[in-house]
């Protein structure tokens, strides 16, 4: 039987893994955390449609435990070529083709200093909204109701300053969708976002972007927040400019949440290495073209599917897990 | 604050023989500041450090200026850096703010630009016969006294401490722009979070005050203050820091820059004038220090001795919290017992506020 090394857990891996299960094909997932799910575990609910994340996650993982794929935990790759994989430990895996999973990694939002997050208390990242979500603990530090909320995209995208210049792609609706939650969970809030651009590329997304403003009251204002501050009732100050009006603004909040970007994975580069593959600019990997073989590297046996190659929606990533097996299947056979 | 990214910011600062580069201005501003800082390394540290007649301005207020070409500056760091070479030594370090962000920009600009350095040296043989070679490390004055700050606080005579109640005395901190926001990787703790200033005062018994405004400019900006018809925006910025800061209670603020130090001493008294407007305990102003100014009252330096009764705001307020033994009688005493003029009273210079003053305090 032929054997498919599908490095990364996360939807991808597993969506990969299930379509080529399913084709008679044998697959090893190969998953650095202890357990499967990849990021999407930490995230509450799913944009545009409030659907839980543990539903996708869930049914996913539910699938994979039923099948007879092989699944190996807690180890990751090191080195790759179209037949073999190396692992941490240094077993190396045969195989006849592998498929990279490998997702992506979120913005360290302390590199942006000027915001202060891990200094001030209120200052937190959208990935800590969902955990919060999830735990059912939403508030201030001190378990406060915050009163205004700013939100402020493109924090470690489009942004030259911390070399990320591609645009993260799922921070503006991902900040639409938070904007509401937090709306109906304190109504009496100010809710503000600050953006540079609003895209709004998916089905529902435009109509969620409209619903935030009309039926929630949501500020949106364009213009990027350049630091906040203290204020000695213990709020933030935050300093933008809105450059519809042209005017300097200063606001104190309660609470910032800064969307984070999606950023390539630092081991990109040596993974990329260890077969001959190409990365490109962002360091995300480099599929052989954007059209016809965007699930293909540029060499053949090695495979993408998911975030590993640039910033996507879940349901992008979903249908690249389906269209990686349609292609591992036909380079098989 | 949780100054969690300090640590990040690192540089290498030499352990001795220094080579002294002094500020143009700062003789004018605060003139005690330069030899103390000369004496704590010397004397107190036991540190080698060269105060060099032979080296010139760095013509960086020029230069920012527009009088003064790249070109023209660069030759004349090259030069300072053959007056080091000459001297034997490989530490350079610059008292101003603008001359610690010019060397650092020049040094920036020859390893981006090789060309330039080439050029640079070729200039400087023609005009002077003199060749170079760069500094093996280059730091600003109140990174050495960071570096020192544990020995300093050793050797401590007092702390920042209120000694009435045992209270940390609250600190304004603000440093220069040209120190670490050209450059944020020159300056320990960065731009956003310095912590040059901020540790000698975690190191010798203060507290740091976190503010609104406490990134702002200080109202110094060559822009706003070259050019007179701009000065309303310097006092503009130095309000909005001031205005920021009363409800916090500041004992007094310190500074790293020049001009840092010289405006937000000095526009305290302009503001109370122009608009009757007073910060400080009893409005009597916030005391503004440079960084040896304070490590000097902690070391037991004579406050007069430290020059600070060329302070716009009195200083005697802060002295006495400290519990700083000093001679009012000497305070316009210069040296040799010289008298050295007084000022016109004003609620900064500690007389009695009247009604025409709104307090802030």
């Amino acid at each position: 039987m032929e054997r498919v090394i599908v490095i990364g857990g996360g939807i991808a891996g597993m969506k990969t893994a299930l379509d080529l299960n399913r084709r008679g094909i044998g697959v090893t997932i190969i998953e650095k955390e202890n357990r499967l799910g990849g990021k999407v575990l930490g995230w509450h609910r799913l944009f545009p449609t409030f659907t839980p994340a543990n539903e996708v996650v869930d049914t996913l993982k539910a699938e994979v435990a039923s099948s007879e794929i092989d699944v190996r935990l807690g180890t990751c790759a090191t080195a790759l070529t179209e037949h073999s994989v190396t692992l941490s430990d240094g077993t190396v895996l045969d195989c006849d083709a592998v498929v990279l999973c490998s997702g992506f990694t979120l913005f360290d939002a302390r590199i942006k200093e000027e915001y202060g997050y891990g200094i001030y208390d209120n200052v937190i990242t959208s990935a800590d909204l969902e955990e919060m979500f999830n735990q059912g603990r939403v508030g201030l530090k001190n378990g406060g109701r915050p009163r205004r909320i700013a939100f402020l995209h493109c924090v470690g995208s489009r942004d030259e300053k911390v070399c990320q210049r591609h645009c993260s792609k799922v921070c503006c609706v991902t900040g639409v969708k938070q904007a509401i939650e937090m709306k109906k969970l304190f109504p009496e809030a100010d809710v503000f976002n600050f953006y540079m651009d609003i895209r709004m590329f998916g089905p529902g997304y435009e109509e969620l972007y409209r619903e935030a403003q009309q039926s929630y009251n949501i500020h949106f204002i364009r213009g990027r927040i350049s630091e906040a501050s203290p204020t000695i009732e213990g709020r933030l100050q935050i300093k933008a400019e809105d450059t519809l009006t042209g005017r300097p603004l200063k606001i104190s909040v309660d609470m910032l949440v800064l969307l984070i970007g999606m950023r390539s994975n630092d081991d990109n580069a040596s993974l990329a290495e260890s077969a001959g593959l190409q990365l490109a600019q962002s360091g995300f990997m480099a599929p052989r073209d954007l059209f016809l073989s965007n699930v293909r590297s540029n060499r053949d046996g090695i495979f993408y599917a998911g975030t590993v190659t640039a910033p996507k929606s879940i349901g992008e990533v979903l249908n690249e897990g389906a269209a990686v097996a349609d292609a591992v299947t036909e380079y098989l056979s | 604050m949780r100054r969690a990214t300090w640590s990040e910011y690192q540089k290498d600062i030499a352990d001795d023989k220094y080579y002294y580069a002094r500020s143009c201005i700062r003789q004018n501003f605060f003139p005690g500041s330069e030899r103390a800082f000369l004496n704590i390394l010397s004397k107190d540290l036991g540190k080698d450090i060269l105060d060099d007649p032979a080296h010139s301005s760095c013509t960086g207020i020029g230069y920012h200026s527009d009088i003064v070409p790249l070109e023209t500056i660069m030759t004349v760091v090259a030069r300072q850096f053959s007056l080091m070479n000459e001297a034997g030594y490989e530490n350079f370090v610059t008292s101003c703010i603008t001359s610690f962000g010019i060397y650092t920009e020049v040094l920036a600009t020859w390893e981006e630009f090789p060309e330039t350095e080439e050029k640079t040296r070729e200039n400087l043989y023609k005009a002077t016969g003199r060749e170079f070679t760069k500094p093996k490390s280059l730091a600003h004055t109140s990174d050495i006294i960071f570096h020192f700050r544990d020995l300093i606080a050793d050797k401590a005579v007092r702390r920042l401490v209120n000694r009435a109640t045992g209270e940390p005395l609250k600190v304004v901190e603000h440093i220069g722009c040209h120190y670490a926001k050209i450059f944020p990787k020159s300056g320990i703790g960065g731009s956003e979070f310095p912590y040059v200033l901020a540790g000698m005062v975690d190191s010798w018994g203060g507290e740091c005050v976190d503010y609104p405004e406490r990134r702002h400019c200080c109202g110094f900006g060559f822009r706003n203050y070259l050019v007179q018809a701009n000065r309303g925006y310097s006092i503009a910025n130095s309000h909005k820091k001031l205005e920021s800061m009363a409800p916090y209670h500041p004992d007094f603020i310190v500074a790293n820059c020049p001009g840092c130090t010289m405006f937000l001493d000095k526009w305290q008294y302009t503001i109370a004038e122009m608009d009757g407007r007073t910060y400080g305990e009893n409005g009597h102003g916030i005391p503004v220090l440079t960084y040896e100014e304070m490590a000097g009252l902690v070391l037991g330096y004579d406050p007069w001795e430290l020059g600070m009764q060329m302070h716009q705001v009195d200083v005697e307020p802060l002295l006495d919290k400290m519990g700083v033994d000093y001679d009012p009688s000497a305070k316009y005493l210069g040296r040799n017992g010289k008298y050295i003029g007084k000022p016109e009273a004003a609620v900064v210079n500690g007389c009695s506020q009247d009604f025409i003053y709104d307090i802030k305090v």
